[in-house]
């Protein structure tokens, strides 16, 4: 008898060590990145996990909500001159960095000076920078030397390269070398101990952290955190594992759902499909400019007349509450998103295409396009974009390549016979095309430009620059629109449509906000 | 036998050496930019050359060899591009899991496939011996990935025995850690039963047609006498060689399995510094396994002498 209810108690004691173990589980979030995390310098590059890692652990000094409104962050209040020239901050009480340091006006300056010469909107900003000074710790100033219509709209971009802010000490860093302590003041702390590259990265809550008190949209607003560890699976990079580990209950969120799993996991009852992104992404063609004949606008256009957006969506997309025909190279639904300008392609079709391929006078040479079989996100729209450019009348010469050799191969500016390229296709996140600055096709300084393909258009460049000298919202909207309709007349790029990138979590998890990104606050795990 | 372990021992420098060579000039003559896939994708042309420039991939093939072997001779395999960390930590932290899920797969197709082998010979002919070949052929046949997948399903979608995916180091317990490694284990061994079976299938029914074991049966020797310690021991010196043949294939076996099963093993490694084009991390590793396989080699050539004593070296 004695033993029995020695037994019992053991039990007892066993199913409430068990339960107490699952409790402290419950508090540990399981995340499927969407790709493996490997720098983790977000300044030294522009790849979106590394910019992902950047919003766990370092906050910024303003964001961008839902309705891509720059509001503060870590900024409490601040001025603009009447001239606009003399911008003054002041830092919200309580900012302190995970050594335990106060999160300072040098720290700030500090940051935004390296930022300012790797990001492309922060090289921008700074060509209107004069100086940066730190009157109080908690206070500091910008100068301009002439008015700029987008200081706010630098400090709070939500991509790529984003200006968090580090300390002093680990911000002046070399901006061309990648920085070696990872420390923040945002709301999850690096534990780089723990790191293993492909396999797991984790975060723990910063218990200093002081959320603001808006509710969170985008990356504006309170990040509260209600778990303990949030843990990145960087190992599980098969598709269909992910998905059987989100149905086993192994992990609670895979971050980017592949297409082909979409209506699996939305019959699943304790799955569901968190509606955290509005804006999505949109696909993009884009040609060389450098090289014959898409040094002809007029064949450019041709092909812009012939890509229908809606059969790229199909074909690689395939879900239709996933994707939306838009004709705004600024994607629609954001400030600058307009259909204004883009008749050339919006409401043409392939009787058109070919009528203007036959005027430019197109002499046959076959266009080479790159395309990349191991990524699956966009594999499928260099066969479309082919396959209507063959009815347009072009010969095309489909060549297949891994992801990694496209990328160093479009940075070639040689013909196409010497180990050049004509066209190549991609996505991009509305953020960090969603204005004429950020958005790197819009950059037409030819072979001086930023991004390949090196468009060359001087009416581009003086529109560009005098968009960003504008500080007046209404004329900034309309000086978009005719920026985007000089893009579209000249033919800088295509855009292909629009999509979301569905993610996918248990039902154990609550708090999801419109992001418009991968951030992990507010979250709670039942 | 010292004499030929030294030999051997010293062979191995010039094919490493000949391994280190065409591994450096092939990655080199590979298409693809380290510098472009670190500096992300909306980076410029002249973010990507500073980065070009950072990691010495700007100078003359010759110069960067000399600096890559310089290292290599006094024991660093150089640092990763893309994971910023020595690539001997990389492999050290990737080795662990790697080791385990080879080890307790050969383990299994040994202790499976060398006794269906020898029934199947003892019983040749039969209904055994023809299913066993059926199983064989379609071990051979049936891609790693579906059956995984299959295996996944079942056992664990299904039945909700195993995890379905991951790895948990010995150090936080052997339970954790071998419910994670069976299924991975299992489906890698799947290939290796069929070959070593087959294998010990052949050799043991030559073995079997001896005189040596017509004159142990007419002396009375129970069968199981018969087929372990005479026929199965005279024809270990095949089974022996296609088990290390085996063993060495496991390196690119892991590949897919550690992908499926997402464990964090040198396949996996191996396959995102290859994506990466990270090339200190894909020399470093391709002249471990180099190593791994001519010690593997080496030593099925040593075990020779223990199971047949007419081999001397």
């Amino acid at each position: 008898m004695a033993f029995s209810r020695k037994l019992a108690a053991i039990a007892a004691f066993a199913t409430l060590a068990a339960a107490g173990v699952a409790l402290a589980q419950e508090k540990v979030l399981r995340i499927v990145p969407h790709s493996n995390l490997a720098i983790l310098d977000p300044i030294w590059t522009t790849a979106y996990m590394s910019r992902n890692h950047g919003y766990m652990i370092y906050d910024t000094l303003f964001g961008t909500d839902e309705k891509a409104q720059i509001k503060p962050q870590m900024v409490e209040s601040w001025t603009e001159s009447p001239d606009h020239r003399l911008w003054t901050f002041k830092l919200r009480k309580g900012l302190e960095f995970h050594d335990g340091k106060p999160v300072t006006s040098e720290d700030v300056t500090a940051s935004l000076a390296r930022w300012g010469k790797r990001d492309a909107m922060g090289v921008a900003l700074f060509t209107f920078v004069e100086r940066m000074d730190t009157p109080a710790p908690d206070t500091f100033r910008i100068f301009l030397r002439e008015a700029c219509g987008f200081t706010l709209e630098a400090l709070g971009k939500p991509s790529s390269n984003v200006p968090f802010i580090m300390p002093k000490r680990i911000a002046e860093t070399d901006a061309f070398k990648q920085i070696e302590e990872h420390i923040g003041s945002g709301p999850y702390v690096f534990k780089k101990d723990e790191f293993k590259p492909g396999d797991k990265a984790i975060y723990l809550k910063n218990t200093k952290y002081v959320p603001r008190k808006e509710a969170p949209s985008g990356t504006t607003g309170g990040k509260n955190v209600y778990v303990d560890r949030v843990e990145w699976n960087l190992a599980l990079r098969d598709a269909q594992a992910q998905v059987n580990a989100l149905q086993k209950g192994e992990v609670d969120i895979i971050e980017q759902l592949s297409f082909e799993h979409f209506e699996t996991v939305k019959k699943d009852p304790t799955l569901q499909l968190p509606p955290y992104d509005t804006v999505g992404l949109q696909y993009m063609a884009r040609f060389n400019h450098l090289a014959k004949p898409f040094d002809n606008p007029k064949v450019r256009q041709a092909v812009l007349a012939a890509f229908s957006q809606e059969t790229f969506l199909k074909a690689q997309v395939g879900v239709k509450e996933l994707y939306k025909v838009c004709p705004s190279m600024f994607t629609c639904g954001t400030p600058y998103g307009s259909a204004f300008g883009s008749e050339i392609q919006s409401k043409s079709n392939m009787k058109k295409a070919q009528e203007l391929l036959k005027a430019s006078g197109y002499d046959g040479t076959p266009i080479l396009i790159m395309k990349p079989t191991d990524l699956a996100s966009i594999q499928k729209l260099p066969d479309v974009a082919a396959q209507l450019m063959r009815q347009a009348g072009f010969k095309v010469d489909l060549q297949a390549m891994d992801w990694q050799t496209l990328v160093a191969r479009r940075s070639k500016k040689d013909p196409v016979d010497k180990g050049g390229w004509h066209m190549f296709l991609t996505a991009w996140q509305a953020h960090d095309i969603w204005n004429p600055i950020a958005n790197a096709a819009f950059d037409t300084r030819g072979e001086k430009s930023g991004w390949f393909g090196w468009a060359s258009d001087d009416k581009m460049i003086e529109l560009r620059a005098a968009f960003m000298r504008e500080t007046d919202d209404a004329k900034k909207k309309k000086m978009a629109e005719v920026l985007q309709a000089r893009a579209f007349e000249i033919g800088t790029h295509v855009p292909l449509g629009e999509f979301r990138a569905p993610m996918a979590a248990s039902k154990k998890v609550s708090g999801f906000f419109v992001s418009n990104g991968n951030l992990y606050w507010n979250l709670k795990k039942n | 036998m010292y004499k030929f372990l030294a030999r051997r021992l010293l062979s191995t420098i010039p094919v490493l050496a000949i391994v280190a060579v065409l591994v450096f000039l092939m990655l080199r003559l590979t298409p693809g930019d380290p510098a472009a896939i670190l500096a992300g994708d909306a980076a410029n042309t002249e973010q990507i050359a500073r980065i070009r420039e950072g990691l010495g991939l700007d100078r003359p093939l010759p110069v960067q060899f000399a600096i890559w072997a310089k290292s290599i001779l006094s024991g660093d395999l150089g640092e990763s591009f893309y994971f910023k960390m020595k690539v001997t930590s990389l492999i050290g932290q990737r080795l662990e899991a790697t080791v385990s899920l080879a080890t307790l797969t050969i383990i299994f197709a040994v202790f499976t496939a060398v006794p269906l082998g020898v029934l199947a010979a003892w019983r040749f002919g039969g209904w055994f011996d023809r299913i066993l070949m059926g199983f064989s052929v379609m071990g051979f046949s049936v891609p790693v990935f579906v059956l995984a997948y299959i295996l996944i399903w079942i056992v664990s979608l299904k039945l909700g025995w195993l995890p379905v995916q991951g790895y948990k180091p010995i150090a936080e317990g052997f339970g954790p850690f071998i419910r994670h490694l069976i299924l991975p284990a299992i489906t890698l061994s799947v290939i290796y039963i069929a070959l070593i079976a087959r294998v010990t299938r052949a050799s043991v029914l030559e073995a079997l047609g001896e005189d040596y074991i017509r004159t142990a049966r007419a002396k009375g020797l129970p069968e199981s006498r018969v087929l372990i310690r005479h026929a199965l021991t005279n024809a270990a010196v095949p089974i022996v060689t296609v088990i290390g043949i085996g063993i060495a294939l496991l390196i690119g076996g892991v590949v897919v399995t550690e992908s499926v099963y997402a464990i964090p093993g040198l396949g996996r490694l191996t396959v995102d510094a290859v994506l990466a084009r990270d090339f200190p991390t894909i020399q470093g590793v391709i002249l471990f396994f180099s190593v791994i396989y001519v010690m593997i080699n080496l030593l099925v050539d040593l075990s020779y002498v223990f199971f047949d004593p007419r081999i001397r070296y």
